[in-house]
């Protein structure tokens, strides 16, 4: 008995230990390597089934990432003005757009590979990016694709991406902010709301 | 590229342009974009243009010609572009860069068999984006007004000086009518069109207003180019935020590190369309 309580509180140990030391380069890495893996194989997804790709990212995406974080960087100095309640609804909401473009993307993936770029974590560092570059093979072009995480007591999460150096967390500041500025709060979380409803009855097109 | 336009669609789009200046007094009062109101209706023109004519024709190329074909078509107008990537990177004071611009011209005009290979890559020598916006952009030249241009799409008021520049050096430019120059600007046009159609999709998606979707992710594009992929992290006007005055032009790599501030609520009292002092 007192074996099996050691052995039990060793692994709960030992988990905590790995989810707090996993780097931010090793989380990156480890996660889209996973994530493509799977899209090799899944001719569903490649064939652009949404709904299963949604599910995809998910389950192993999802977890890595900061919604709160993002959507108080896309909304600015109005995430002050928002409730409690409202930032909530927001949040919610813009995770869901943020996951369905994330499964949209995956469902155009043709080949690629993913190159991880040199990178050392400073001793105190809280705040890092994650270089990443898509390459297509035969052509020189290739897409920078870059991570920002920050260091919570889960683990790092990630709080924004850059794709050829847009961010797609501070892409929305200015639609947001003129959406509250005629119509509120509310009303902005029902244009994500009404978004998020067209893109769920539109029909799978390749 | 518009003087492969007959001049019907030239008048055209001359009517476009003056309807659209008419409505220009519209605006929602972003500091970028002061002339929306237009810029709105030549987006809208250029959408109309596109899915006429522009998208299916990139659809049909992208569904006849295999992968390879189209990827050794990009490559070979690449490697056209290089050299005049090579050049700008010399007025910007890169000396390496832009050596390895025409090192990868060299190699990838005699052994990538005019181009349709980049062996360049496969060497090493990455490929840059450069331009004359960029340069501009270098020197410390603000990027003035957005406008969306026919059929060029979106710019800012420096990077339509950067694009008459372009136009003006581009190797095809030079090319007589009877060298093929036409075909090869539709072909250099329809191959660039196909290579977005996989962005077309996630922007569909992604976008609550693709009108000011495509604008903003342009305006971070340019800024990034301009720095070359090491654009400082545009300041986060959240909560914890110390209010500060915001300049206008957010790319030119005049050390004004911080004060590049997108918030919209901030009064900005620089003239947009002015290109910036040097400070």
């Amino acid at each position: 008995m007192k074996f099996v309580l050691a052995f039990f509180s060793g692994l709960l140990i030992s988990s905590t230990v790995l989810a707090q030391e996993v780097a931010p380069d090793a989380l990156v890495k480890t996660t889209t390597e996973e994530v493509l893996e799977i899209v090799r194989k899944d001719k569903d997804i490649q064939s652009g089934n949404t709904k299963k790709a949604i599910e995809l990212v998910e389950s192993k995406v999802l977890p890595n990432f900061n919604f709160t974080r993002m959507t108080q960087l896309a909304m600015a100095r109005d995430w002050r003005q928002a409730s409690p309640a409202q930032q909530k609804a927001l949040t919610d909401e813009f995770r869901t757009l943020l996951v369905r473009t994330y499964a949209k993307a995956l469902t155009e993936y043709k080949n690629q590979t993913v190159a991880y770029k040199p990178f050392t974590l400073k001793a105190g560092e809280t705040d890092v990016r994650v270089r990443t570059e898509i390459r297509q093979s035969g052509a020189g072009k290739n897409v920078e694709l870059d991570y920002w995480l920050e260091k919570s007591a889960t683990g790092w999460k990630v709080y924004d991406i850059e794709v050829g150096g847009i961010s797609i967390v501070t892409n929305y500041r200015e639609s947001f902010a003129s959406e509250v500025r005629n119509n509120g709060i509310d009303g902005l979380v029902k244009s994500l709301q009404s978004k998020n409803k067209s893109g769920e009855t539109a029909p799978v097109k390749k | 590229m518009k003087t492969m336009l007959p001049a019907r669609i030239k008048s055209l789009i001359l009517a476009v342009t003056a309807a659209g200046l008419l409505a220009g007094c519209a605006t929602s009062g972003n500091p970028k974009d002061p002339i929306e109101g237009f810029n709105r209706a030549m987006f809208a023109f250029n959408e109309g243009l596109d899915t006429a004519i522009v998208k299916p024709v990139a659809t049909g190329y992208e569904a006849v010609l295999p992968s390879p074909v189209r990827t050794g078509v990009t490559n070979f107008f690449g490697n056209i572009a290089d050299l005049l990537i090579g050049v700008n990177n010399l007025l910007q004071g890169k000396g390496a860069d832009a050596l390895s611009d025409l090192w990868r011209v060299a190699i990838n005009s005699t052994i990538g068999i005019l181009g349709t290979f980049d062996i360049a890559s496969e060497f090493g020598l990455e490929k840059h984006n450069e331009d004359f916006g960029q340069t501009f952009g270098r020197w410390g030249v603000g990027s003035g007004a957005y406008v969306v241009l026919p059929v060029f799409g979106p710019r800012t008021a420096r990077d339509t000086v950067g694009l008459v520049l372009d136009i003006a050096a581009d190797p095809l430019t030079h090319l007589g009518a009877s060298d093929g120059r036409d075909v090869l600007l539709v072909l250099r046009g329809v191959n660039d069109r196909a290579n977005l159609l996989p962005a077309d999709k996630v922007i569909e998606e992604a976008a609550l207003d693709k009108y000011s979707y495509i604008r903003d992710g342009y305006l971070q594009r340019r800024r990034n180019l301009i720095h070359d992929g090491n654009a400082p992290r545009e300041p986060e006007a959240d909560a914890e935020q110390v209010e500060r005055p915001v300049r206008a032009d957010t790319d030119s790599v005049q050390p004004r590190a911080g004060a590049e501030a997108a918030a919209p609520e901030i009064p900005v009292l620089v003239a947009r369309t002015e290109p910036a002092e040097t400070k």
